[in-house]
């Protein structure tokens, strides 16, 4: 019998929690997605030398095997409903880095008519990450504030759970 | 042989079709008739002294009062090149396609008709090339603009920054 989302609000299941967020989030397992130039440091980022493996995170290549997806790079208004497949493929629970200016607001390619400002327009980004491109060891500390932020879930109470933001609505 | 030479045997060849030509720095240019276009670029091509054996690159040009496409030739035989333009009104504009002369036109021309909405008659596959293909207008023209929102998503954001008040 599954435990998930049956036990009422006073009941406190820390520990419980704990385990389950812990093994989350110590196996995020990212897709391999890239958009434009955030793509290389994507790629640095999973290299020797900043190594997230360390921190269990490692490349998929297909989007049903992910947890994460990275956004990396300008994302056009045609991608963007590529984009929103993808992440309509991938399972529960799932999340979002958006890598780098373009990915949070456009950036540079914002009044460009091609550029969807920002990928928080189709999806529901968890850690925005700042640079142009970010260094891997932004991009290293913005997985470390997703780990953070797993920790924080509440699986087996009924209440409002795990605090994602609300799902962008838009015609696919 | 120099740009102006060639310009100056196509003009003998095909006398009034060649409107006019031009000698400007860097790249001087003849304006060819709509309708004679591939005639003269086919004539371009096969003719030994010229040998124009590459459409090294075709855009379009947005003047408000007209549309012009260009057309940079190059010769790998002889190392020389040419540029060759074509003005159309900015009302369906419409010239014929060169794909048949030289194939690498295909994508090009599709481009064009992408982003400027160019139609290039006799083109095998005009389909749009880099906008997706529900997309409703060409961008790159003057008087192109940009949809509010596109499939539900909302094109407009905010600056963040607070621009004090005059």
């Amino acid at each position: 019998m599954s435990l998930l989302n049956t036990l009422p609000d006073y009941v406190i299941t820390t520990k419980t929690d704990e385990v389950i967020n812990w093994m989350r989030k110590s196996s995020i397992w990212y897709m391999l997605f890239g958009l434009a130039c955030c793509a290389i440091e994507l790629m640095h980022t999973g290299g020797p030398r900043a190594d997230i493996d360390r921190f269990g995170a490692s490349p998929r290549a297909s989007a049903r095997q992910s947890d994460l997806m990275i956004v990396a790079g300008t994302l056009t208004l045609k991608m963007a409903l590529r984009t929103r497949l993808l992440y309509d493929q991938m399972p529960d629970p799932k999340y979002v880095i958006a890598m780098g200016s373009c990915a949070s607001c456009g950036g540079l390619f914002q009044l460009a008519y091609s550029v969807c400002d920002g990928v928080d327009k189709i999806l529901p980004v968890d850690v925005y990450v700042p640079g142009c491109p970010p260094r891997p060891e932004a991009l290293t500390e913005g997985l470390l504030k997703l780990q953070d932020k797993i920790m924080t879930e509440r699986w087996l109470s009924k209440g409002p759970s795990n605090g994602t933001a609300p799902t962008p609505t838009f015609q696919a | 042989m120099e740009p102006l030479e060639i310009y100056n045997r196509a003009k003998e060849k095909f006398s009034d079709r060649i409107l006019e030509i031009v000698d400007k720095k860097p790249d001087p240019w003849m304006v060819v008739d709509p309708t004679a276009l591939v005639e003269v670029c086919q004539y371009l091509k096969d003719d030994a002294t010229t040998a124009f054996d590459c459409l090294s690159n075709e855009s379009g040009v947005d003047y408000k009062d007209r549309i012009e496409v260009v057309y940079h030739l190059f010769s790998y035989q002889h190392r020389h090149q040419a540029v060759l333009k074509v003005k159309l009104p900015r009302e369906n504009p419409s010239v014929a396609t060169l794909e048949n002369v030289w194939k690498s036109a295909n994508w090009m021309e599709r481009e064009i008709y992408d982003l400027l909405g160019v139609n290039f008659e006799g083109h095998s596959d005009l389909r749009r090339l880099l906008m997706p293909e529900d997309w409703i207008g060409h961008p790159l023209r003057k008087d192109f603009v940009e949809p509010q929102e596109y499939h539900g998503i909302s094109t407009v954001r905010e600056s963040p920054i607070i621009r004090p008040k005059p």
